[in-house]
């Protein structure tokens, strides 16, 4: 218990860190998932071809190898930006790394809420005259967004926890604080270990707890 | 308008309201429409029966391209149906459609059902879309559910919404798709006579149906069809006293027995 009392200081920056990993990478996600799922169901082929091999590309590579070659490939192309000393390129290229990874799987979740609304409501949608993006906006979305709450909140607590993948490229985030204190003290490893968890655990109670609230708050409609 | 035979529809000058030419429709292997030819004209309201899997359904769905064909060409008024897009969702917005499932938007209320795509569509300003669709609620009568959603409504009553729904975008042909096939037999009666009624009124109509009364009191002129086929074509009159082909003798003898 004293590690962790007399590392607080360094254990919060790493708690930090981690929650703007999460929120970068999460943006990122909803913004391009949202883009992803458009293509996906769009009624124009190459659009859905398009949207249907980032899918294959960015699910089945493992998320460190995403980010080994994000950080080690885009030097080499010539991208080294980075905001500051705190956001600097290692973050961008683990945020990025999260981003694009994790859209994939916020694209499919969005879909799997989209598939769950009747065929016939599109229909329905497009025989008064909506084109397809009004038909999204107006009908299947909104009655979509309830069944997407789950999926979703499971995406973006697995996106919590996968921030710390981020350690193997450098980025001080929790479990890089955790590593570095283990090295340092050997006897309070388990100590060391559940205290981190325990940090992690809170992060996604709250996500959790976000997507009930907005499950319970969608409860009226239907 | 009392009878309109087929070929005396066509009076010179004036372009069939619904005009399909050579029509032929794959699902994989299955030939379901098989060289449709069929002129529809304004104020004509049309009845096809025919077995199930006859592809009834299918050429009902093709006029307003919820289902692509694969060869020949579908007019609208003089206008070919376009391929996907704008142009397409402008032409739908002419054809009223009403589907066996009713489809009523889920999540919004009966009102907001018929204001949605006045609004949206058309771009018509909120309260004169609303005054309008309380008054075609009160025309099918379900004005007094106006603030209740589709799940809370009978099926009849909700197929009554679909319809007004569709009667809101001012449509010039309207569509109805076995409209009454997965109601109760008391709510059938009271979606059929609202379009009776509609039909009264001047409104083209294609229906596709097993309400035999329905097609005897309302239609011009009932098309049989089967295996992808129009086999048969007559007044209602015709149609039921006098069908000339073996299918339509065989499929009227299965359905009149009961």
């Amino acid at each position: 218990m004293q590690v962790l009392i007399d590392n607080f200081g360094q254990i919060l920056d790493g708690f930090a860190k981690t929650l703007w990993l999460l929120l970068f990478s999460g943006t990122i996600a909803a913004v391009l998932g949202t883009i992803l799922v458009a293509m996906r169901v769009s009624p124009v082929a190459i659009l859905r071809f398009a949207g249907t091999s980032y899918i294959n590309v960015f699910r089945n590579t493992p998320l460190l190898l995403i980010l080994l070659i994000i950080a080690f490939a885009a030097p080499d192309l010539g991208f080294t930006y980075e905001i500051n000393n705190y956001f600097n390129f290692f973050f961008m290229a683990a945020t990025v790394g999260l981003g694009l990874y994790a859209a994939a799987f916020v694209c499919e979740a969005l879909r799997s809420g989209i598939n769950s609304i009747p065929l016939g409501q599109a229909e329905a949608a497009r025989s008064i005259g909506m084109t397809f993006a009004q038909s999204m906006r107006s009908v299947i979305l909104p009655q979509a967004a309830r069944a997407v709450i789950p999926p979703l909140a499971s995406t973006y607590i697995a996106l919590a926890k996968n921030t710390s993948v981020a350690l193997a490229i450098g980025v001080t985030e929790a479990s890089f604080i955790m590593k570095k204190l283990n090295a340092e003290n050997a006897v309070a490893r388990w100590q060391i270990f559940f205290g981190f968890a325990f940090g992690y655990m809170v992060i996604v109670a709250f996500i959790a707890s976000a997507g009930a609230l907005a499950e319970r708050s969608g409860a009226k409609t239907r | 308008m009392a009878d309109a035979p087929s070929d005396s529809s066509e009076a010179p000058g004036t372009t069939p309201l619904v005009a399909l030419s050579g029509v032929n429709k794959w699902f994989g292997d299955l030939h379901v429409l098989q060289d449709i030819n069929l002129d529809i004209a304004r104020g004509e309201v049309v009845v096809v029966i025919g077995p199930s899997g006859s592809g009834k359904s299918t050429l009902c769905r093709a006029i307003n391209r919820l289902e692509p064909i694969n060869e020949g060409e579908i007019k609208l008024d003089g206008t070919l149906l376009p391929q996907e897009g704008k142009a397409l969702a402008q032409l739908r917005a002419e054809v009223g459609m009403v589907f066996q499932a009713f489809n009523l938007f889920a999540h919004k209320t009966v009102l907001d059902n018929v204001t949605l795509g006045p609004i949206k569509v058309r771009g018509r300003n909120a309260s004169e879309a609303r005054e309008e669709a309380k008054k075609l609620l009160d025309r099918v009568g379900v004005g007094e559910q106006a603030n209740k959603y589709p799940a809370q409504l009978s099926g009849g009553q909700q197929q009554r919404v679909a319809i007004a729904r569709a009667l809101a975008m001012h449509p010039k042909v309207m569509l109805f798709d076995e409209p009454t096939s997965s109601l109760d037999p008391e709510m059938i009666k009271e979606v059929l006579d609202v379009m009776v009624e509609l039909a009264n009124d001047g409104m083209t109509m294609v229906v596709v149906t097993h309400e035999m009364g329905f097609a005897r009191t309302a239609a011009n002129r009932v098309l049989f069809v089967a295996d992808g086929k129009i086999v048969e074509e007559a007044t209602p009159e015709e149609f039921f006293t006098n069908p000339t082909s073996d299918r339509a003798k065989d499929f009227l003898g299965k359905i009149l027995q009961h």
